[in-house]
């Protein structure tokens, strides 16, 4: 009984003491998002109201989408449409291809990673240079993120001087995070330089009036943009919203619960091109047009990206991000991936001990848990189910169906508490790794309650009395 | 008032004493209380396992057996969520009403919401560390969840506090999970192993004597892994303290 993740996480907690690093700073950052959430008394209103305008946009996308789209052209804006991550890369290459573009500067976008822009056009001779600091030393190690929002998380600060030392020729040995960053700022202000084109995620597109929100701590994503004469920019069909007031309610939402920090350094609208320079916009449905008539799924596209379901949940901090077999991973990935392909994912469902934690951190509301619960009903009908799984339910079903073979269960279980450590004890016996088993006891409640021998004071003097 | 007693599966094979102490205090109150005999399980096990379908006969079960009863109470958060949250879906596949999902509560909240019991006799002279189990915070709002900015609560704390001379605890990272998860704990043994092992020792940091909580399957997992360990502390369920002195 085991899925690709519970073996990727049995390699991660082998090494223990990076399963114990790991564990306690992302927990660290689960408790600086409570103290932020914890000072506003409104927070929970701030929830609902999330929920309710996310709700509201998902279920009238044809609405916003032509109202955002309108706004944006109007205010000069080149807007794209891309039903696939194909056409998604397509269209970007030959936006470039147009320019005579050689270098890329990209900042931090979960869409791009999800259409493997990077490795098409590499293979098409662009230059693609990431410029958050976390997803350019993943770069520089031909890795991807394992956590949305703090993609080298899983890394420490001398894995970072180890290999800036061969790819930035920084001191052998000074693993000092003032010294690194600032090797990572030269060696990237040269890039930002040199590149013909700037590219950037959307955090939220709003409707009423076509600006392209952008959140960030580095301000990779300004310089970028600032310097070059072409913007691209890759957004999720489900990140329009309906104006700045609902903004305003993100805002104080997504950095909160993200990093626990009232509001991310830069919060950048860009609106339209700067004179002499474009911007487009390359809008994406990518599977996500499907996941709108899915009732039971629907509400993953309420998604703001914060990472908050990851930093709480126990299963992702004790296994790591590349534990799962989706690009995204906690339970947010979990959903996302078998909302892309459950035959292709669905490994990633034990990944869950149904906790409900990722619920209540949600700031839209999500019912991710509760997702995880129903796409596992349905994995039996992928042909995907746990065959020891399936055969221990029927199992159960089939002693649980037939209370006078329950009681007689209830009267052999003490056996096992008699047999042998090696019988009881071994590669077959899954609890067994770590846990001793539980005492049976040698007269279940059913054998005492027929007995007569449960009993109370009150019981007692009735039966005195009668 | 009649009162059917329900005693989850692993209640009945492996804790009595739970189902002999949750009869003590319903008895104590001069309730009517029954005990079904054909009750089994709940079916939360093969559910959450992702075979609700085999479920479905027990959760039909279950209806007939307590439907006729004021209130259902059991020792068990993890289960009666089971029933209160599942049991009318799996019930409307088969097209029939569920009785029970709002007549059953958790022992805790049957007596501090439905009996509001504000007193007890018996003294506890022990340090305790409350276990506040995922389905008994975030389902069945036993306590007040950490996420949530809320006004704090915490029903068993409240009915704890009547037993005399009891030190109440409760752990760092006060509500997060120990791993147990049913079938989780030998799909993902490790991490569930791992999760255990670090709720253990934020019990053990509050130097309480024993971990109490209001369900059995996480003190079970808990247990498992203390005994194997060597670790010196003990596991009561919340109802053996609230019945000592009866």
């Amino acid at each position: 009984m085991s899925t690709k993740h519970t073996k990727a996480a049995d390699r991660f907690i082998a090494n223990k003491a990076q399963e114990v690093w790991h564990n306690q700073t992302l927990r660290f950052v689960r408790d600086k998002r409570d103290n932020m959430a914890m000072q506003l008394p409104e927070w929970e209103t701030l929830r609902e109201t999330a929920h309710q305008i996310k709700m509201h946009t998902i279920t009238h996308l044809d609405h916003y989408l032509n109202e955002f789209s309108m706004h944006a052209e109007a205010n000069g804006v080149l807007v794209h449409w891309a039903k696939d991550a194909d056409e998604h890369n397509q269209i970007v290459y030959s936006i470039l291809q147009s320019h005579g573009v050689k270098k890329l500067v990209k900042s931090k976008s979960m869409l791009t990673e999800e259409c493997h822009l990077n490795p098409f056009l590499i293979e098409k001779g662009i230059d693609v240079v990431e410029s958050d600091l976390g997803e350019r030393i993943l770069q520089l190690m031909h890795k991807a993120p394992s956590h949305i929002v703090m993609p080298a998380i899983h890394l420490k600060r001398q894995d970072v001087g180890r290999l800036f030392e061969t790819k930035l020729n920084t001191e052998k040995d000074n693993s000092d995070p003032t010294y690194l960053t600032q090797a990572a700022r030269v060696h990237l202000r040269q890039e930002f330089l040199t590149a013909g084109a700037a590219m950037t995620g959307a955090n939220f597109g709003v409707a009423s009036t076509g600006d392209v929100v952008v959140c960030t701590n580095e301000g990779n994503a300004d310089m970028g943009t600032a310097l070059s004469p072409l913007h691209i920019i890759s957004m999720g069909m489900e990140k329009v919203i309906p104006d700045l007031k609902s903004l305003a309610v993100f805002i104080r939402l997504l950095a909160r619960s993200a990093t626990g920090q009232p509001v991310t350094a830069y919060t950048s609208h860009y609106r339209k091109p700067r004179e002499g320079s474009e911007m487009h916009l390359v809008i994406v449905d990518n599977g996500r047009s499907n996941m709108l008539g899915n009732e039971d799924h629907l509400q993953t596209l309420k998604c703001i990206r914060c990472g908050a379901c990851m930093n709480t949940c126990p299963v992702y901090r004790r296994s790591g991000g590349y534990s799962y077999t989706y690009f995204i991973p906690g339970p947010i990935g979990i959903n996302l991936g078998m909302s892309r392909s459950p035959e292709k994912y669905s490994d990633n469902l034990s990944a869950c001990s149904l906790c409900y934690s990722c619920n209540n951190v949600c700031p839209v509301k999500i019912d991710l848990a509760d997702q995880i619960y129903k796409w596992r009903q349905k994995l039996d009908s992928f042909g995907k189910a746990d065959p020891a799984k399936k055969n221990l339910s029927v199992g159960m079903a089939f002693l649980f169906k037939r209370p006078v073979l329950f009681q007689t269960g209830l009267k052999m279980a003490p056996v096992i508490n008699r047999m042998p450590r090696f019988f009881v004890y071994n590669g077959l016996n899954d609890w067994g790794k770590g846990r001793e088993m539980p005492h049976f006891a040698i007269h279940s409640f059913a054998a005492l309650w027929k007995k007569g021998k449960i009993s109370g004071a009150n019981q007692k003097k009735k039966n005195a009395e009668s | 008032m009649k009162v059917g007693l329900f005693i989850p599966c692993y209640v009945n094979a492996v804790y009595p004493e739970v189902g002999a102490a949750t009869y003590k205090l319903l008895d104590y109150l001069g309730v009517d209380v029954d005990y079904p005999l054909k009750q089994t399980c709940c079916g939360q096990p093969m559910a959450n396992a992702g075979f609700e379908d085999k479920a479905i006969p027990m959760a039909e079960q279950f209806d007939q057996l307590f439907e006729s009863y004021d209130y259902v109470v059991g020792p068990s958060a993890s289960c009666v969520a089971f029933v209160r949250e599942h049991h009318p879906d799996l019930l409307k596949k088969t097209g029939h009403r569920c009785h029970t999902a709002h007549a059953i509560y958790e022992i805790c909240e049957f007596l501090h919401d439905v009996v509001q019991m504000d007193k007890l006799p018996g003294t506890f002279p022990h340090k305790v560390s409350i276990h506040n189990s995922c389905h008994g915070v975030r389902e069945l709002h036993l306590s007040s969840a950490s996420e949530l900015n809320i006004p704090p609560f915490s029903k068993i704390k409240d009915l704890l506090s009547l037993m005399d001379g009891i030190e109440i605890f409760e752990p760092a990272q006060v509500d997060e999970c120990c791993g147990f998860g049913g079938m989780f704990s030998v799909e993902e043994p490790s991490v569930s192993v791992c999760m255990g092992q670090d709720k253990l020792r934020n019990h053990m940091q509050t130097g309480a004597e024993y971990i109490t909580g209001a369900d059995s399957s996480c003190l079970m997992h808990m247990q498992g892994i203390a005994e194997r360990e060597r670790l010196p502390i003990k596991f009561i369920h919340v109802t053996q303290i609230l019945a000592s002195g009866l």
